[in-house]
């Protein structure tokens, strides 16, 4: 594998930094922000397939994750946040999912 | 190892971050912060433009200001300003020479300004603190659900910008105008999810201090922060707003979109909240921040030297009246003392505080509580709605000294 060579090196470096910041002067780039690769991810759990892909079209895992958790945290409140997303978000879920879902939720988080 | 090529990218790309700066991205897998609510372990991450956050969500991305930052001074760096999305098509190739600002609806002449356009505005700069709606929402009791925040979903900036009155004036309001609708360049992912769009009455959106801002602490706004034009409106909660910024539309009738009539609401009571665990008879939008201070120089379970004084520092606000007393108390709330206000950098800013404290041995709740100018203050015990809005219980830090 060849070494690099400094010089050529700083040759590039210039030659890049003109290409770049000459047209900048006069029109600057697009923005191309990158985010960091997504880490979050579903905890392993019953119908697990159903609810990646129902739920990770439109929002991370760590949505659910964050989520208070407890006794009181259970099927009332995981039906109630999968129903929102159904009638207040428009995700496009069908009706035998949802208990599926609701399932994962409860015993999972 | 790394290829030649490989190390000229690099090289390359270590020498435009100048140039670019929100054209790498690392994620600290290591660092975490536990929030002090169950279910309070957090990430921190790093994004471009950002030094590491707390990261809450990563699709839309959401991060938390880390709490010790709001210590550092009164004005809250843009790396380390809060950063909150509703909806994930966030427009990241965004290019800025095409980006155009729409005025439409009931005007006398509809604008299309770019941003160039807009800069050569005489322009305005205001401090102001942006708060999300949900900030603390983690230290709701009983639980609620949503994003589950400390106390770092809030900042305060330096905004430059034109009033929102200026470009209105420009277009020219037509009579029977009633309220704005305000829309961004982030999208749904889904047709069927409601597109984050807001409003405001015609005679907020016209009062002067709204403001379309483009700068932020003497730079352009950071990409997560609404790049390149956003509302400010000060004293208002974050959740109007709106990021990237690039249709207003005046409207002859009330908006009723469903991010001001069904979300965003708080109850319609003289402290926002109902009885914990019940639900409002009637709701309102949204609006003025609460009175809130903080302790931020010492935090839970802190230790500090017996007898020896020990000066306290921290932060207070409210939605606009500006901050007329902020009193420590050292005994459980028995007595209180006036704290020292620092420099004054607007009604709608960050006031710091300090006061020097001298602790006997033992473990002492260190509490603050600020008052504004219209006499309003802060709870001794927490209020409660289902959303988690509005927290501004009187906050307590406990600290042992010995």
């Amino acid at each position: 594998m060849p070494r690099t060579n400094p010089l050529h090196l700083a040759n590039l470096l210039a030659l890049a930094a003109i290409a770049f910041i000459g047209p900048a002067a006069l029109s600057a780039p697009p923005i191309n922000y990158e985010v960091p690769p997504e880490t979050a991810a579903f905890k392993p759990g019953p119908n697990l397939d159903v609810v990646v892909n129902n739920c990770t079209a439109c929002h991370s895992a760590d949505y659910i994750a964050t989520q208070p958790r407890g006794p009181k945290f259970k099927q009332e409140f995981w039906r109630a946040e999968v129903d929102k997303m159904i009638k207040v978000y428009g995700a496009p879920i069908v009706e035998a999912d949802v208990p599926k879902i609701v399932e994962y939720l409860a015993t999972t988080y | 190892m790394l290829d030649r090529r490989e190390i000229v990218k690099r090289a390359c790309l270590a020498a435009l971050g100048a140039a670019l700066p929100w054209s790498r991205a690392v994620a600290l897998d290591e660092n975490s912060v536990t929030l002090p609510f169950d279910n309070g372990e957090r990430r921190l991450v790093k994004y471009p433009q950002k030094r590491p956050m707390i990261g809450l969500t990563s699709r839309p991305p959401q991060l938390e200001t880390p709490f010790s930052v709001l210590n550092d001074g009164a004005i809250t760096p843009n790396s380390a300003f809060f950063v909150r999305y509703h909806l994930a098509d966030i427009p990241y190739q965004l290019d800025r020479d095409r980006f155009t600002l729409k005025v439409k609806g009931k005007v006398e002449r509809p604008l299309q300004l770019s941003l160039k356009e807009i800069r050569k505005l005489p322009a305005v700069e205001l401090v102001a603190i942006n708060q999300c709606s949900g900030n603390s929402r983690g230290f709701f009791e009983p639980r609620v659900a949503g994003g589950q925040l400390g106390n770092g979903a809030m900042g305060n900036a330096r905004w430059r910008g034109v009033p929102l009155k200026t470009m209105l004036d420009m277009a020219g309001v037509r009579a029977g105008a009633r309220q704005i609708t305000l829309d961004g360049m982030d999208k749904p992912v889904m047709d069927a999810t409601p597109d984050f769009v807001k409003s405001l009455d015609i005679d907020h959106a016209r009062d002067g201090e709204v403001m379309l801002a483009y700068g932020m602490n003497g730079e352009d706004l950071p990409f997560l922060n609404g790049f390149p034009l956003r509302l400010v409106v000060p004293g208002y909660y974050g959740t109007y707003w709106v990021k990237h910024l690039d249709e207003i539309t005046v409207i002859d009738n009330e908006f009723d979109g469903f991010w001001m009539k069904t979300a965003y609401r708080i109850p319609d009571s003289p402290c926002g909240c109902v009885e914990p665990g019940t639900a409002p008879k009637a709701t309102i939008p949204i609006n003025r921040f609460t009175v809130r201070s903080f302790i931020t120089s010492v935090t839970n379970d802190a230790r500090l030297e017996a007898g020896k004084t020990t000066k306290l520092k921290g932060i207070a606000f409210d939605g606009g009246r500006g901050i007329k007393e902020v009193a420590v108390s050292t005994d459980d709330g028995r007595n209180w003392t006036p704290a020292k206000l620092g420099e004054d950098l607007g009604k709608y800013s960050f006031r710091q505080w300090t006061l020097p404290v001298k602790l006997g041995a033992g473990t002492h709740d260190l509490r603050v509580r600020a008052t504004n100018n219209s006499g309003e203050t802060q709870p001794m015990q927490p209020t409660w709605n289902p959303a988690g809005y509005l927290r501004n219980v009187v906050e307590t830090v406990r600290v042992t000294a010995a």
